[in-house]
């Protein structure tokens, strides 16, 4: 026997602390885990619904397994995302404006375009210097 | 209060805690380890609500793959260890998302509570009254029947997405992207170190 507001308090409880997450926080990873506790409210709001006694149509187990599943696809690409920010700009800040001058051609396969001299060269040095000066600029802003 | 209900409250307590300090702490890697914390023990909260399945899964997906992805996240991007200060947006931003948190747990609360509230869920003769029927769709065999009867389509469509999401990662993480100043400074770093 359980009464069903305790989880559905809990549901409010975790998307109100998700929405604070993803307002108060400049780590982009962080956003993202805010963006994970909503869809955990969510996802618990499903499972109390599907709890009721007396609603055989109720698909809330089953509506949460897909919950599950499009969480676990989205964070990859979003986290993909945010390593490509990392690399580009040396910074995962979203409340620092990026600079962007020249940024509709700056997005390209490393090998697909660009000069020849660029592919001729190999990427290990670029790499390697893309490395150093990221790291420079990640010690002098936020990681 | 039923011993479900004091074990929901205290399994609650803790998701509900740790949730709160997966966004309010300074350091940014305890974040992540909160976050692990709250799912946990969300996944206890859906063993006491009756869904073991979605709790084992709640395990083995959130826990065991998204917040190991997340750490790797946090590793890749050289987070700072110790408390920083810089990871959270100003005073008053921080003030607005209070009460806009607020405002929605307290909007979704009188929206949800009293539709579900009232009711008195019998979750102990489950298994019993699983065998006649009444409540199939809240055991195993219940969701294994859903999801390959009514539900195999969005089934399929999401092993599709998760070849698609796959497939994105691995693009998205071969474009370079950067301004044109970057990318003078890289060249000119590749032709003196070259």
């Amino acid at each position: 026997m359980i009464h069903l507001w305790f989880p559905a308090g809990l549901a409010a409880l975790l998307v109100g602390i998700g929405t604070y997450g993803v307002l108060a926080r400049r780590n982009a990873v962080l956003v993202l885990i805010g963006v994970e506790l909503i869809l955990n409210g969510g996802n618990l709001l499903l499972v109390t619904a599907g709890s009721r006694p007396g609603s055989p149509l109720s698909a809330g187990p089953v509506l949460a397994l897909f919950v599950i599943t499009i969480a676990a696809a989205e964070i990859v690409v979003a986290l993909a995302v945010v390593l490509l920010m990392f690399r580009g700009f040396g910074h995962i800040d979203l409340t620092r404006v990026p600079d962007v001058s020249g940024l509709a051609d700056a997005t390209r396969l490393p090998d697909a375009s660009g000069d020849p001299h660029d592919g001729s060269r190999g990427n290990s040095p670029e790499r390697s210097s893309g490395s150093a000066s990221t790291s420079r600029r990640a010690r002098e802003g936020v990681g | 209060m039923t011993t479900r209900d004091i074990v929901f409250v205290v399994v609650g307590a803790i998701t509900g805690l740790s949730a709160l300090l997966a966004v309010t702490t300074r350091h940014v890697v305890h974040a992540a380890l909160w976050l692990l914390v709250a799912l946990g023990s969300l996944a206890g909260c859906y063993i006491v609500l009756g869904q073991e399945l979605v709790g084992l899964v709640q395990l083995l997906v959130y826990v065991g793959a998204i917040v190991v992805l997340v750490l790797f996240a946090l590793m890749l991007t050289r987070a700072p260890i110790g408390p920083k200060d810089e990871i959270d947006t100003p005073r008053w931003q921080r003030a607005a998302a209070v009460a806009l948190g607020a405002g929605l747990t307290a909007l979704i609360a009188t929206l949800v509570i009293p539709v579900l509230g009232s009711q008195l869920v019998d979750l102990d003769g489950g298994a019993a009254a699983a065998g006649q029927g009444s409540s199939a769709g809240a055991t195993t065999p219940g969701i294994a029947r859903a999801i390959f009867g009514t539900w195999v389509w969005p089934f399929e469509l999401l092993s599709v997405l998760l070849l698609v999401a796959l497939i994105g990662a691995f693009a998205v993480s071969r474009l370079v992207l950067g301004s044109r100043a970057t990318r003078v400074t890289r060249a000119t770093g590749a032709g003196d170190s070259g």
